[in-house]
């Protein structure tokens, strides 16, 4: 099976059906992608699928095939950061940090559909997303400040 | 005699007391210099100035004893030796470095005494030594309890003074300079012509002088970074997904394993069949382990799905089989067999109880589980008589123990190498999934074994926060609360906990009644009363411990007094307050809410104040009930805790905290039936979600003298909070949570 994950293809002999969420961090190592819960409760591993935010444990891995697969490793490095990891660490929003690649995946897209979202399209995007340690107020912020970021680039 | 007469003068420093009362030896055992663990470690090349930093070509790297599990520790940590030693921020290094017993925690020792001798002065110095040389005995190398920037304010700070001043010496060991001419800055020691040597450069020449000791720590007056936001040392890895964490280790060779335990907590596993999880694709091996069986495979979801496919026969627990039932051993505890403490007791509120109309009411606190998102996992690899592990611990010192245990190893022969964590809320204080996978690693030698619990596992094997349960009777008189008694019971969560290291807890149990013992009120006639209910699910030590439960019962039951005095549950506080700090936090949190008594148009609010690991926290909470339910509006927190040392991640753990607090008191608990845990992911365990989260406005008090950390003092106040605006608000009295049950929510 045939994969493209943040530009680059992958061939990987796996289960149709095995998550895409545990192709990516087994099988190619991208361990970026986390496991949370398993059943799109957490949105730890929320990746994109054509742009779209998905959480990769429910999706199978042929389903994902002929998509462009994109990880918090492709949208941005640490030399590199997209504007939305620019605005989280403007923020300081990480504790842990364990939902944080979900969060700013969610984010990334949000702002892709939406450059300058309420903050009642802010609480209804981002509410699937589960961050035990309660950085919620300074996501909300930096889903701001992302937006402006974006909007001057 | 002269040693002994040396060793009697130190002795009598710190607490005489400790030597007169049969514990000098001890004492003297305990004193003595501990090993330093990384001595062992050493490249040629680097040099230990103390075990709490350590200087090689690359630079400096902090040796953190104490772990992050999201609350900034590493980076806290950092920063208290950057201030020290002149060195940027971002340039420091970070290391977990090997467990050692020279890293006991003094802070939790000393938390511990308050609670036997709550008096200042000589007692109390007798009880920390005591208690302290307990601790240190035993390596009580512990991340917990909020300490970690108490315990290390000092330590590390001397540590890194101490390497300020070595340095110097060295330079002018070198250069002939003399030392009072020298200069640091930047990672270097600046010479009065304008040359600089950095601190690398001054590795050889630290072997030539002795270490500068008893070097005072800086003025805070003279902090460049202490005190001001600062970006977090961790931030920018945790914000492009390249942080790693005890799940995400690799190690060569490795695969991975899955487990399937007895759902009832703490049964056994009496036999198994594995032929259709044997066949299935990427299994390597399917393998007994305590209370479950274990799959090994290539792949950590095709673990997880064989794990699913096997059938096993499984004991019972030793619980009771219904939730009524455990409340009932909860109700059946109130009785003087089982008065475990009573560490207050003002006025004669037996005779106040019989010359008044009594309040009576209860109040019930549930298990809840820690539930941190990154689940549970460890690898182990055990060869030659030697074992290595890598994980996520707060525990690292009963790690090494345990495995060594399983292994058949001395201690010593276990090296671990301590992970990041994505949350843990006391979770990983506990090792269990360790010791399974040691159990498999001693069944594969040479194979590192990666162990990750299902989310499922994780969270029907978690050893959850204690029930408990509280009744209170008490009068008013005049207007004003006139006797409270206020009686809690739960099992002891300290003997549940440190039994399964094999180690007793003598004594009462300070966290049946944290929180509420040490309340800052005097009220006229106030007891506070502890009763051990006997053991129920196996418990564990849940963000803020026993104040997450007490803190919300004496905080309900004096608003319920309050209501019943006609008097503002604020005003009657700050009447009532005896702690001049305490004061401190009530007055800012009345004063940045503006609060003004009742608010009319269904909006209302509570306010709460706790004392937990040292730290005043008020909270005032603020909700509106509207036609889908209440809505959560916005809180006030203020917090007394010596010093703010980096106002932005302070600000953002406070704000995490009340979330984590309010979410729980909202949502969530666990239940059991037959010994099963009812809830097995976030769909039957919810918590806040950003929708829900209301604005938090946050202020540091800095008028104590003592440095206090803040990762759990928030919790305690927000429940109690809730309930007394929603109370406001609605009329409706919350005495048990999670509220939801009672009461909707937007």
């Amino acid at each position: 099976m045939r994969l493209t994950v943040d530009g680059v293809a992958h061939e990987v002999d796996v289960e149709a059906d095995m998550p895409l969420l545990w192709v990516l961090r087994d099988e190619l190592k991208i361990k970026g992608v986390k496991y949370g819960c398993g059943i799109a409760q957490c949105g730890a591993c929320t990746v994109h699928l054509d742009g779209a935010a998905v959480r990769s444990c429910q999706v199978w891995a042929e389903d994902a095939e002929g998509a462009e697969i994109t990880t918090i490793q492709g949208l941005g490095q640490p030399e590199a950061l997209h504007a939305v990891q620019a605005a989280w660490i403007e923020h300081q929003v990480a504790q842990c940090g364990y939902c944080q690649s979900g969060q700013i995946m969610q984010a990334a897209a949000l702002l892709a559909e939406d450059p300058a979202p309420s903050d009642a399209v802010i609480d209804e995007v981002m509410s699937g997303n589960l961050c035990r340690c309660g950085t919620y107020p300074r996501i909300r912020a930096a889903i701001h400040s992302a937006a402006a970021r974006l909007r001057e680039a | 005699m002269g040693r002994l007469k040396t060793f009697t003068r130190r002795a009598f420093l710190v607490g005489s007391a400790a030597v007169a009362g049969g514990v000098a030896f001890g004492i003297y055992t305990v004193r003595k210099p501990h090993e330093n663990p990384l001595a062992d470690s050493l490249a040629p090349g680097e040099a230990a100035l103390t075990p709490y930093l350590r200087l090689d070509a690359r630079g400096v790297t902090l040796i953190t004893p104490r772990a992050d599990m999201g609350q900034g520790a590493y980076h806290v940590q950092a920063a208290l030796l950057a201030e020290e030693l002149d060195l940027d921020l971002a340039e420091v290094r970070t290391d977990p470095g090997p467990p050692g017993a020279a890293y006991w925690n003094t802070a939790l020792a000393e938390e511990a005494a308050e609670f036997s001798v709550p008096s200042e002065g000589l007692m109390r110095t007798v009880a920390e030594t005591a208690v302290g040389a307990v601790m240190k005995m035993m390596g009580m190398q512990i991340t917990g309890g909020s300490t970690t920037v108490p315990d290390q304010f000092d330590k590390l700070r001397a540590a890194a003074a101490s390497a300020r001043e070595t340095l110097k010496a060295a330079a002018a060991h070198q250069t002939g300079v003399a030392a009072d001419k020298l200069r640091t800055e930047n990672g270097q020691v600046l010479l009065p012509d304008g040359n600089a040597l950095p601190y690398a450069a001054l590795i050889p020449a630290l072997a030539e002088v002795e270490v500068v000791q008893d070097v005072p720590p800086r003025d805070p007056a003279q902090w460049r970074q202490l005190g001001q936001p600062m970006q977090r040392i961790d931030i920018l890895a945790k914000s492009t997904g390249t942080q790693v964490y005890g799940i995400d280790v690799e190690v060569d060779g490795m695969v991975h394993a899955a487990v399937k335990l007895n759902p009832a907590q703490g049964g056994e596993m009496r036999g198994f069949d594995a032929s259709v999880a044997e066949k299935m694709r990427g299994v390597q091996a399917v393998l007994p382990v305590a209370g479950g069986v274990a799959v090994v495979a290539d792949n950590t979801w095709r673990a997880f799905q064989a794990a699913q496919a096997i059938e096993v026969q499984w004991g019972p627990a030793e619980m009771p089989a219904t939730m009524a039932d455990h409340w009932q051993a909860l109700a059946g505890a109130f009785t003087e067999d089982a008065r475990d403490s009573r560490q207050r007791d003002d006025g004669d509120v037996d005779t106040a109880l019989e010359a008044a109309e009594v309040i009576e009411a209860e109040y019930r606190a549930p298990y809840l589980a820690h539930a941190p998102l990154e689940p549970i996992s460890a690898v182990v690899r055990v060869r030659d008589g030697k074992a290595e592990v890598w994980t996520g611990t707060q525990v690292p010192r009963f790690v090494q123990k345990n495995v060594a245990a399983i292994a058949g190893i001395a201690t010593e022969d276990v090296t671990l190498h301590v992970q990041m964590m994505g949350g843990s809320f006391g979770h990983r204080l506990e090792d269990e999934v360790v010791k399974r996978a040691a159990e498999i690693a001693v069944q594969m030698p040479g194979v590192p074994i990666k162990l990750t619990y299902s989310r499922e596992e994780d969270m029907t094997h978690d050893f959850p926060r204690q029930i408990a349960m509280a009744r209170l009777r008490g009068t008013v008189d005049a207007g004003q609360v006139a006797a409270m008694d206020l009686s809690i019971a739960s099992p002891s969560v300290m003997v549940s906990q440190m039994g399964r290291q094999g180690i007793s807890v003598p004594g009462p149990d300070s966290q049946i009644v944290a929180g509420a013992w040490n309340a800052p009120f005097a009220i006229p006639h106030h007891r506070v009363t502890g009763y051990r209910a006997a053991p129920l699910a196996p418990i564990s030590s849940w963000r803020s411990v026993g104040a997450s439960h007490a803190g919300f019962f004496h905080n309900a039951a004096l608003d319920e007094l309050i209501h019943a005095a006609g008097a503002d549950p604020l005003a009657e506080r700050l009447r009532l307050c005896n702690d001049p700090l305490a004061r401190h936090v009530l007055e800012a949190v009345g004063e940045m809410s503006s609060w003004e008594g009742v608010l009319g148009d269904g909006r209302g609010r509570g306010v709460a104040l706790t004392t937990s690991f040292g730290v005043r926290c008020a909270e005032v909470v603020e909700v509106r009930a509207t036609d889908d339910g209440i809505r959560l509006e916005k809180v006030w927190v203020a917090a007394e805790v010596g010093r703010v040392l980096d106002p932005v991640n302070f600000e953002n753990l406070v704000q995490g905290g009340v979330i984590f607090a309010l979410g729980h008191a909202i949502h969530s608990e666990i239940t059991y039936r037959d010994g099963r845990a009812e809830q097995s992911n976030y769909d039957g365990y919810p918590a806040m979600r950003l929708y829900q989260t209301p604005e938090i406005a946050v202020r540091g008090l800095e008028n104590g003298d003592r440095v206090r950390g803040i990762g759990e003092p928030p919790v305690p106040p927000a429940a109690p909070a809730l309930a007394g605006a929603i109370f406001a608000a609605t009329g409706t009295r919350l005495r048990e949570m999670p509220f939801a049950k009672f009461v909707d929510f937007v």
